[in-house]
């Protein structure tokens, strides 16, 4: 893993000095991570690299996944499609499921650090604890939670409300609550794989080695083949656009073997894009972390015509790459682009064969676009930001009475 | 000979966290109720928020509310007029906050647009907790000054330029004070103090100020010589 010097180069010293101001006071404090898995996705990403990092800056900090079995799990998957607004089929007993799971879990962990912080909705109900420990807790939601559905929000809301405070991603998923609410985006990290600079000639090998013709501009889609992401949007915004200027469009996702949804979506995908020599349809494995680098660095533009969107990563990384990107105006990707500043934010498939048209045709504000972009990134949505908000967090721990905190 | 400050110029950096109060607003005719209700921080966050975050984008949007209205009300007009508010202009919170809201009770009353935002684009208002961190850079005379600037974060300079103004000596910025009082360095000090930071990003503003300093260093040399 990195160590904070390896980013001095990409953030700047004044970045890495505020980081060490921040955590002297903090200096032998603990905390304990806690989540429902250690590997794959989001949050296990950003842990297993934001774990490393605090333990650099002498904060003793802990990293537990909760155990649970497959029903928990399915569970929870329920839980986790409820919030972000989908009709579930809850029963009784799959809430019972859910204390159950958990109250083996508490018997077993020790949550006596000075900090506990829970991420999502799967160990949430650990804080019933709380009451026989004199530490704060903190939960981390990185779900859409602006439409939840209201049987799941209600039985997980006395629960969250045991808080300190909560942390979300976006302005928009604010709920009414009894705690504090602190927005922090999550995070890229600019030295993964996924990120790191690559030199032309990696690009130009990966670039080769998947087939993917550079005789045009490329336009780029990364996502798993999900309605939500609506490939199909893409392919027909491409055509239109096509009627105007030249160009390849590239469909970047994943196999999605255990997603029958995911499969039915790739076959309409494909039938779509039969017979245009033009379209491209990569299936890749989700560990292609540099490929996917390679891909993005190489493409003109990049789409992420989400309908809906958690926080919408891809974005970020996009952006990180200096790409101009047009992406749907929902979830945390508004947070992430400023409409024609650093980026261009579309509401329909017309509007993206416009905005595809105008930088295909436009090189030089598309290229503006890319930096300011990566900018808005480098300021706002690396790692070392995130780290650095967590550090603020671990300060007040949920007491906002405070509006001033001085350190030094 | 550079005169030497009794007490030297120390750079602190200004980070913060967002907070959200969960109010929101549909409308103009919610962002008004709403304006004349929420605490100074919330108003402080909506009219400086963009420039920490969005420094590098040059010079607009000056604030939120100019920027909602443009962009997810569609109100260009009313919005380029919100962005036309000198916020430069004011040293206290409550006297922005009032011509904020004297600008939509003009806009409302003139017949001006009340359609709602899209769902998901409502106006949320939110405030910070502020981190002041002392850093390790301290100044007692020009030269060490400049230095010093070259190597602050961007929210040392947000601190010591916008922060300061709205707190006493009020309607001054740090650097402007110290010039004057610590140094005698009266037109500089004017300089810097005749900026309108609003226009440029932190960075140009950096550059700036670095100018007028690098301008009277060359002074000093040449009456040494």
């Amino acid at each position: 893993m990195p160590r904070l010097e390896e980013y001095r180069s990409l953030v700047g010293a004044d970045t890495l000095e505020e980081l060490y101001l921040l955590a002297r006071d903090l200096k032998g404090k603990s905390v304990l991570h806690v989540n429902s898995t250690a590997v794959g996705g989001g949050v296990a990403e950003i842990l297993s690299r934001m774990v490393p990092l605090l333990r650099e800056l002498e904060i003793p900090t802990q990293w537990e996944v909760i155990k649970g079995g497959e029903d928990f799990y399915a569970v929870t998957k329920k839980f986790h499609n409820a919030l972000h607004g989908d009709a579930q089929e809850i029963a009784p007993k799959d809430y019972q499921v859910y204390e159950d799971t958990l109250d083996r879990n508490l018997a077993q962990m020790d949550l006596g650090s000075d900090i506990v912080f829970i991420h999502d909705p799967q160990p949430a109900a650990l804080v019933k604890k709380r009451q026989r420990l004199k530490n704060r807790w903190l939960w981390r939601c990185h779900i859409d939670l602006s439409r939840p559905n209201p049987s799941v929000w209600n039985f997980l809301k006395p629960y969250v409300e045991q808080y300190d405070s909560c942390v979300v991603s976006a302005p928009s998923f604010a709920q009414k609550l009894g705690i504090p609410q602190i927005m922090i985006p999550p995070s890229i990290d600019p030295l993964s794989d996924k990120n790191r600079e690559l030199e032309p000639e990696e690009i130009k090998a990966i670039v080769d080695r998947l087939r993917i013709p550079m005789d045009k501009p490329l336009v780029t889609q990364v996502s798993r083949f999900d309605r939500l992401k609506d490939p199909l949007g893409v392919i027909t915004a491409f055509q239109k656009a096509r009627a105007h200027v030249d160009a390849r469009l590239l469909l970047v996702g994943g196999t999605a073997d255990d997603d029958p949804e995911g499969v039915r979506v790739l076959k309409e995908v494909q039938e779509k894009a039969q017979g245009d020599p033009n379209i491209l349809i990569l299936c890749l494995p989700p560990t292609s972390h540099l490929e996917i680098n390679a891909i993005q660095r190489a493409s003109t533009i990049i789409v992420q015509k989400s309908l809906r969107e958690g926080f919408g990563l891809t974005v970020a990384e996009a952006l990180w790459k200096g790409k101009p990107v047009i992406a749907g105006a929902v979830g945390g990707i508004a947070l992430q682009i400023t409409h024609k500043f650093s980026g261009i934010l579309v509401h329909s498939i017309d509007g993206t064969a416009y905005w595809l048209k105008q930088l295909l045709s436009e090189p030089a504000f598309a290229r503006k676009l890319g930096e300011n972009g990566r900018e808005q990134v480098r300021q706002n949505f690396l790692l070392t930001r995130h780290l650095r908000d967590y550090l603020m967090l671990f300060h007040f721990a949920g007491d906002t009475s405070r509006e001033m905190v001085r350190l030094g | 000979m550079l005169p030497r400050a009794k007490e030297p110029f120390r750079f602190c950096s200004r980070l913060s966290l967002t907070v959200l109060t969960g109010i929101k607003a549909r409308d103009l005719r919610e962002l008004l109720e709403h304006l004349r209700t929420v605490p100074e921080p919330v108003i402080y966050q909506h009219t400086h928020r963009f420039l920490q975050e969005h420094q590098h984008l040059v010079p607009e949007p000056a604030n939120d509310f100019a920027y909602w209205v443009t962009e997810m009300l569609n109100d260009e007009e009313f919005g380029e007029r919100l962005a036309s508010i000198d916020t430069v202009s004011f040293s206290s919170l409550e006297d922005l906050r009032q011509t904020l809201i004297a600008a939509i009770e003009d806009h409302l009353k003139a017949g001006g647009d009340t359609r709602p935002a899209p769902p998901g684009k409502e106006f949320h208002f939110t405030r910070a907790i502020k981190f002041s961190l002392l850093t390790r850079h301290q100044a007692g005379d020009l030269m060490e000054f400049a230095e010093c600037l070259k190597k602050v974060s961007i929210s040392s300079l947000y601190l010591h330029i916008f922060e300061a103004r709205l707190r006493p000596p009020l309607g001054i910025n740090d650097f402007s004070h110290w010039f004057r009082t610590q140094l005698g360095e009266t037109g500089l000090s004017e300089k810097v103090a005749d900026l309108d930071p609003y226009t440029y990003t932190l960075e140009g503003l950096r550059s700036k100020i670095l100018g007028f300093i690098d301008s009277r260093l060359q002074e000093y040399s040449n009456a040494a010589t």
